[in-house]
């Protein structure tokens, strides 16, 4: 079948970079770096996503139609946190008006 | 190899086409997995907005270094599942065989290591309920915290039960020769349902474990 065959060396580095990133957000999770502790945690969490996604998943090998189908959940899953959260965020600066 | 190659069912044109429609109808199933999953995620942000203190308080009666080694755990069954992708795609019947053991191996793992984890939490009396026990101005959203930790691993869990038994399945048929390089569809399919599996493990271990850690 034509389907694209990822070498076994390409999924080891992607192990070997996985468990790296886990390491790294272990180690930074015990520093006081106040907001930014929470971003880094979640740009890590997401670019560990992002690897098993395109590649254990082979996203970056599937047709154009995976692609429209993986994007819209993604953005779908961004609707719903940015829209609840656009009302959370703002009920305290809002309160006066 | 020749002799074993599979005709598509009659709705399709090709081998492809219909390897294609697999692909596509799982990506829609799971589509349908992120947002409930993302709808938990949702809800658990909310309240930690409400409530900081009390869930980086919360954070601290998890065990991060048993819910690290069971990243790493689920992260190497992930290899495993790739690499039995991978053997399937080459047509070698036992290493297909030997890793699909060893992702279920490793998810059984995980699923031990867990069960340690619940296990302390009850001696602790941090399971919400009437026998939770806490002392401390933050007691009620402590609870809430656990009641999303206990919620969203256990559905994880449940996840991974559903996994283990679709890949003992998949080791029967393998057993059997009904995979070759023309066909292995079930594999793939069943190997996206692992790494999704998986990514939603990724972003729960950093949410729960992690924030508020320092």
């Amino acid at each position: 079948m034509a389907q694209h065959i990822v070498s076994r060396a390409l999924y080891y580095r992607i192990f070997a970079a996985l468990l790296m990133l886990t390491l790294l957000t272990v180690g930074v999770a015990y520093l006081d770096l106040g907001v930014l502790n929470t971003v880094i945690a979640l740009t890590i969490a997401t670019g560990k996503a992002l690897l098993v996604v395109l590649f254990f998943m082979h996203v970056r090998y599937s047709s154009r139609l995976t692609w429209v189908v993986v994007s819209a959940s993604v953005f779908w899953l961004l609707l719903l946190l940015v829209f609840t959260l656009s009302d959370y965020l703002t009920r305290s600066t809002l309160a006066g008006w | 190899m020749a002799e074993q190659a599979t005709a598509p069912a009659h709705q399709f044109d090709t081998p492809i086409q219909q390897y294609e429609a697999s692909t596509l109808g799982m990506w829609v199933f799971l589509l349908t997995e992120i947002m409930f999953f993302g709808g938990m995620f949702l809800g658990y942000t909310v309240y930690r907005l409400l409530y900081p203190e009390a869930f980086a308080e919360g954070s601290h009666h998890l065990d991060v270094v048993l819910g690290g080694i069971n990243t790493a755990v689920l992260i190497g069954s992930s290899l495993t599942m790739a690499l039995a992708v991978h053997a399937a795609q080459m047509g070698e019947r036992q290493q297909l065989i030997r890793f699909l053991a060893g992702t279920l191996g490793l998810g059984l793992v995980f699923l031990g290591i867990k069960a340690i984890e619940y296990a302390h939490k009850f001696e602790a009396h941090l399971v919400p309920g009437s026998r939770f026990v806490y002392e401390g101005p933050h007691a009620p959203q402590v609870q809430l915290f656990l009641s999303f930790y206990f919620g969203m691993t256990g559905m994880h869990a449940l996840h991974m039960l559903i996994g283990i038994g679709l890949l003992s399945v998949l080791i029967r048929l393998a057993w059997h020769g009904r995979f070759s390089p023309d066909y292995h569809t079930p594999v793939e399919m069943i190997g996206l349902y692992w790494h999704f599996v998986d990514v939603v493990w990724i972003f729960l271990f950093p949410l729960l474990y992690l924030l508020g850690r320092h």
